[in-house]
């Protein structure tokens, strides 16, 4: 399915060979982020419903542990993961290595010391206060700087690449490797100096930094994977071609959505509620086009490990996706505004959609750059049965609750209070799907670590240090 | 070649234009109505907003109050809908997203007894029971009854209470509160 070539001058492994370290590198330290976020995330869930657990530890405090739960899934387990997997995609897709590896792997040192130094920040009370833009403008600025290192690497394989075509995935990546320096620059420029303008900015930024970053990521691997593990090209180039840029020319201009009946000019509102709902199109579009590919061969998905967590992903995509379009319309909008509903419409996109892709994907690598199986088939079932039921509870609970609470909060006859004692129970709810993702993550990262650690076998990869020295040299 | 020229091209025409129209344009038309006013502002205030942010009060609490007949903000006495200018420009801004507590816009004018407020910042259960706002006891200090005469500290019912003790708020929460109590949307704006 790779779009075909005539002088192919390397070969499938020659490939993972030389991606294996940076790959490895950048997926590892995603694991690591994403093990740390996940206390965080246990820490605020149950903070909500036991407000006196560690009530007295400042640092600990929900208002801060929440932000950094988000900052660390965000920047460290999704953006780390996502640029390990999108390098090693292109890799393939362009039959070309990957390129600056040994600098990629220098400013992966620089982007988890940065997000270290960033959580200690948030944790120490000096937050930016902006919502998915807490980590300090500095803070931020290095972790950009990284991003565009990678993107730098992005374009000279694109440039040095040994095929003609370029894939649908290629178009996700190459956008989402431009855009997301662009949106992390812009929202670290000093211009935005009034609060509503600051406001503004705020969910352009935010919105974008799902659509314009982890949902090309997550759509290109589900262009990669689904026709890849099938062995079936994708149903539809025409579709592909209208999915590409209806996202490019709508998601765009979602951000103000979140500012419904807010302090900002009406129009401005109003421009992003129909671009919202222009979604739709690119959404039922690729929905159709990876339906069409797969259909007649679910048997397939339940088998291949990757495939069971692609398919789930692009599912949840299309869902969240047409939940979002609807969330806009202003009716919706009032009522659900403002409550638990869209935390968990944001988990649906962050976890549903784009960590079970990555998830899946890093099932179809890992073995393909260590050269070796996976430990055990049945903890990778546990592994998927347990976040999949996990986030299943965690957005049925959440969003169940929060259409009642979003009425209630509408009745000016019901005390506040009711609004606040209502959602409890499904409070708790949420903290145990949280137990039971936390449970499949400690699986995955087992997993994972045994791929890296066989005491008794032979290594398959040189020493780290050397290792590193070897990728400047290339 | 063409088509890959088309596909660059595209991806940072669709990125700037978009850009432009939710960042660069807002700003032309709302800064020059803001920044006109003179606000005078107190260093207790803008301290207090500081700490406000620190301790991540908007994850709970929106700062941004609906029209009349968009939901039930104004039937609930939470104030008119919010205006631009409501904001005093300090930054960052807080508009939030979120009520799991109730909205803070005009807190100032519902809610002016600081002692209520220092109360319900040590230990809001000492208030509603059935609140899930987390205690800021690290914005006070226990002191022994007989220190600072004159200086009572917090009324704390039974409870909430540590014998031969009394709590007294920091400097943090003074500003805190003052903060707070400035959350009110007669005097926003120009004073
Ligand atoms: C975990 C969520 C949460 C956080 C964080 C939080 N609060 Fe609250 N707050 C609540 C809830 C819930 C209530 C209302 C309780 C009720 O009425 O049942 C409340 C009530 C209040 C009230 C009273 C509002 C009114 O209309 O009577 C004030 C004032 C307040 N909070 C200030 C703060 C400040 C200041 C901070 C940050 C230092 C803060 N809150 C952080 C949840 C939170």
């Amino acid at each position: 399915m790779d779009p075909g070539s005539n002088q192919p001058s390397y070969s499938v492994s020659d490939l993972d060979r030389k991606a294996r370290f940076v790959v490895l590198f950048l997926i590892f330290s995603g694991v690591f982020w994403l093990l740390f976020g996940t206390l965080l995330a246990l820490f605020a869930s149950l903070k909500m419903h036991l407000p006196d657990w560690l009530g007295t530890a400042g640092w600990l405090t929900f208002g801060r542990v929440r932000p950094l739960h988000l900052n660390t899934m965000v920047y460290g387990w999704a953006s780390l993961t996502g640029a390990g997997v999108s390098l090693w995609m292109l890799s393939r897709l362009l039959k070309a290595p990957i390129m600056l590896r040994g600098y990629i792997v220098l400013a992966g040192v620089v982007w988890n010391i940065a997000l270290l130094l960033g959580s200690i920040q948030i944790l120490a009370g000096f937050s930016r206060g902006i919502e998915w833009l807490e980590f300090p403008v500095a803070t931020m600025v290095a972790i950009v700087l990284c991003v565009i290192i990678i993107s730098v690497s992005v374009l000279l394989m694109l440039i040095n690449r040994r095929v003609k075509q370029l894939y649908v995935s290629v178009w996700y990546l190459i956008a989402a490797f431009l855009w997301f320096p662009l949106l992390g620059l812009v929202s670290s420029l000093p211009i935005f100096d009034t609060p509503t303008v600051q406001a503004g900015m705020n969910w352009w930024y935010a919105h974008n930094a799902l659509g314009l970053w982890f949902t090309p990521v997550g759509l290109a691997a589900a262009y990669y994977f689904i026709p890849k593990v099938l062995g079936r090209p994708i149903y539809s180039y025409g579709l592909s071609l209208l999915g590409f840029w209806g996202l490019a020319l709508f998601y765009n201009w979602n951000g103000f959505h979140h500012l419904i009946g807010g302090p900002v000019p009406t129009w401005f509102v109003t421009i992003s509620i129909s671009a919202s709902v222009m979604m739709v199109i690119p959404v039922v579009v690729v929905a159709v086009n990876h339906h069409m590919t797969v259909v007649g061969s679910f048997r397939a998905v339940v088998n291949s490990p990757t495939l069971r967590f692609v398919v789930f992903a692009a599912m949840s995509y299309t869902f969240v996706s047409l939940q979002g379009a609807a969330q806009a319309l202003r009716s919706f909008n009032e009522v659900i505004h403002f409550t638990h509903f869209v935390v968990a419409h944001a988990h649906i996109g962050m976890y549903a959609f784009v960590t079970m892709m990555l998830f899946g994907a890093c099932y179809y690598i890992i073995p393909r750059v260590t050269m070796r199986e996976w430990h055990s088939k049945g903890l990778i079932k546990w592994h998927f049965w347990l976040t999949a039921i996990g986030i299943i509870i965690y957005a049925g609970a959440l969003q169940g609750i929060g259409v009642f609470q979003g009425f209630a909060m509408n009745d000016p006859e019901v005390p506040f209070t009711d609004t606040v004692t209502m959602t409890i129970p499904y409070l708790v709810a949420r903290s145990v799907s949280g137990f039971l993702m936390t449970a499949g993550h400690l699986i995955f990262a087992w997993l994972m670590f045994r791929m890296v650690y066989r005491p008794g076998e032979q290594p398959a990869s040189p020493l780290v240090w050397n290792k590193i020295r070897e990728e400047f040299a290339s | 070649m063409m088509r890959n020229t088309i596909l660059l091209f595209g991806i940072i025409a669709t990125f700037a234009i978009a850009m432009f129209g939710l960042t660069i344009l807002p700003k032309m038309f709302i800064d020059k109505a803001v920044k006109e006013p003179d606000y005078y502002t107190p260093f207790e205030v803008t301290e207090g907003h500081r700490i406000f942010v620190r301790e991540g009060c908007i994850y709970c609490h929106s700062k941004q109050v609906r029209a009349e007949g968009f939901g039930a903000d104004f039937e609930r006495g939470w104030g008119r809908a919010s205006v631009a200018t409501d904001y005093r420009n300090l930054l960052p801004h807080n508009l939030g997203t979120m009520r799991t507590g109730p909205d803070l816009a005009n807190i100032g004018a519902r809610q002016p007894g600081r002692d209520w407020h220092y109360l319900n910042l040590y230990q809001p259960r000492a208030i509603n029971e059935h609140s899930i706002m987390p205690p800021f006891s690290w914005l006070f200090e226990v002191v022994s009854e007989d220190a600072r005469p004159g200086d009572e500290g917090l009324r704390l019912p039974e409870a909430y209470r540590i014998p031969g003790m009394k709590v007294l708020p920091t400097d943090e929460a003074h500003s805190l509160v003052a903060y707070l109590i400035s959350l009110d949307q007669q005097t926003a704006g120009v004073d």
